[in-house]
């Protein structure tokens, strides 16, 4: 298990900000989360596999943008927006 | 929800229309913005309008629409700036909204064209009557969807998303517009839901007898920018096409380069678009976003023409926002401005954001990008201000509740 950072932008999916979910990789985390709050990878991670432009993701503080990224447990993942404006 | 009132005595038939038209409907109009969606709800002679909203407040709407076959199910179109794209559904008046299971998503990249991403589903079409639960969407980048769930799931149109000939004509994302090239303009003919029409903004006007399994081009006598070979579909660009309801066979558009009109003959080879819009004021000029047509009158339809010169501010020429009428199919057009604003006004209304109702005498309505609301009474002879302070208005449309 990883513990998972959800933005605001997202709790109207998970109902709350931090959470715990499994994943080897962030794409088999995003699975994960997908099987249990439905529609909330797409918002994130797009059609064709990639992480959305205006979306971040930092893994122990790290910026990440491949999903096949390996997850170690207790790794803490933070799925955030791009800092912008209007 | 209070009961629909029924139809005033004074319900008006003219000799042109072939339904008789109704009076006194409860309205509502759907009001898409950057910041979220608005309903307004009318009294039954339009004049007084309450606000219900904001739904999706901060989510960028790109569209609402009513399911015209039951009177009550909404789409809305969204997004937010930095998420991914999807679709709202409700079935009682936006009182509660389910999100789609599978909104529009592009297909996985094959070998020979680059996958691509939706950013937005930008425009939404309820099928023909006949079939229950169908809608399409039309995305930026362009590519058209096909619901038939009512808008729960949502599957690509290969024969336009995936044709090496469309890819093509719609180039990149860097060569459309800064907002996002868009796919928009989507018509289910009344008569036949296999005849369906799309258009695209940068990509000319496209038509399909066999419900989008194969498409042909109408692109006939629309111009292109000085400097462009007309005969290249890419450098054709329509901003809103239009059909007319009770007169299927008329279509009416609003182009980058002016106004048009087009009568299908039956043979295809022979149909043109005509610039009707050389008939307006040369200090107002053609140039627009929206068109409206009359919901039973083929002669008549509404343009609100921007400023096109130099480098296309897109607000009103000389500040002085007017819509413009033609009651002879583009033969003479004229202007209607009481009530408006009468000089720096520098409004710009996209091209979702002008519509008409369907009674008796109807009322046009419009947004701005400014956030105003405002209703043309009388076929848009009397305008006056439903709401102000909104944010940028992407869509207007008007529904007659059941």
């Amino acid at each position: 298990m990883v513990k998972v950072l959800i933005p605001g932008a997202l709790r109207s999916y998970t109902g709350r900000s931090q959470l715990q979910a499994d994943g080897d990789t962030l794409d088999a985390l995003f699975a994960d989360l997908d099987r249990r709050f439905p529609g909330l990878r797409f918002r994130v991670v797009d059609e064709q596999g990639q992480l959305r432009p205006n979306m971040r993701i930092f893994v122990n503080g790290i910026g990440v943008r491949d999903l096949q990224h390996g997850l170690r447990p207790d790794d803490f993942v933070a799925v955030v927006l791009a800092l912008s404006g209007g | 929800m209070r009961p629909s009132p029924k139809p005033a005595s004074t319900a008006r038939e003219t000799a042109s229309s072939r339904r008789a038209p109704v009076s006194g409907q409860r309205l509502v109009i759907l009001v898409a913005t950057r910041k979220g969606a608005w309903l307004f709800h009318g009294d039954a002679r339009r004049k007084t309008w309450v606000a219900d909203g904001p739904h999706f407040l901060g989510h960028t709407i790109s569209h609402v629409q009513c399911d015209p076959r039951d009177g009550r199910t909404l789409l809305a179109a969204a997004k937010t700036g930095h998420l991914g794209p999807t679709i709202f559904r409700s079935t009682n008046l936006g009182r509660s909204w389910k999100e789609a299971q599978q909104p529009p998503a592009f297909a996985n990249t094959n070998d020979t064209l680059p996958g691509r991403s939706v950013d937005h589903s930008f425009w939404l079409t309820p099928g023909h009557a006949s079939e229950t639960g169908s809608w399409y969407a039309g995305t930026s980048p362009q590519g058209l969807f096909h619901s038939q769930d009512g808008g729960g799931t949502w599957q690509p149109l290969a024969s336009v998303n995936d044709d090496p000939q469309f890819r093509k004509w719609m180039g990149t994302v860097q060569d459309g517009t800064p907002d996002g090239p868009k796919l928009h303009s989507v018509i289910v003919d009344p008569r036949d839901p296999a005849h369906l029409y799309f258009a695209m903004s940068g990509g000319g006007v496209h038509e399909s007898h066999d419900a989008g399994g194969s498409w042909s081009t109408l692109i006939q006598g629309m111009e292109v920018v000085e400097g462009f070979d007309a005969a290249d579909v890419s450098f054709h660009d329509p901003h809103c096409v239009r059909l007319c309801p009770a007169h299927p066979d008329r279509l009416y558009q609003q182009n980058h380069c002016g106004i048009y009109r087009m009568d299908r003959s039956g043979d295809p080879s022979a149909d043109r678009w005509q610039r009707i819009g050389r008939k307006m004021p040369k200090r107002v000029g053609d140039i627009g976003f929206p068109m409206v047509v009359h919901p039973r009158d083929p002669d008549t339809a509404w343009v609100f023409p921007m400023d096109g010169t130099t480098v296309w501010p897109r607000t009103s020429p000389q500040g002085r926002p007017a819509a413009y009428i033609t009651r002879n199919a583009g033969r003479s057009w004229q202007r209607l401005d009481q009530g408006l604003p009468e000089s720096q006004a520098w409004w710009t209304v996209k091209r979702q954001a002008m519509t008409a109702d369907a009674q008796a005498t109807p009322a046009l309505y419009l947004g701005t990008t400014s956030g105003e609301l405002w209703i043309g009474h009388d076929e848009g002879a009397r305008w006056s201000n439903i709401a102000r302070h909104l944010p940028e208005i992407y869509a207007v449309e008007v529904a007659a509740l059941r």
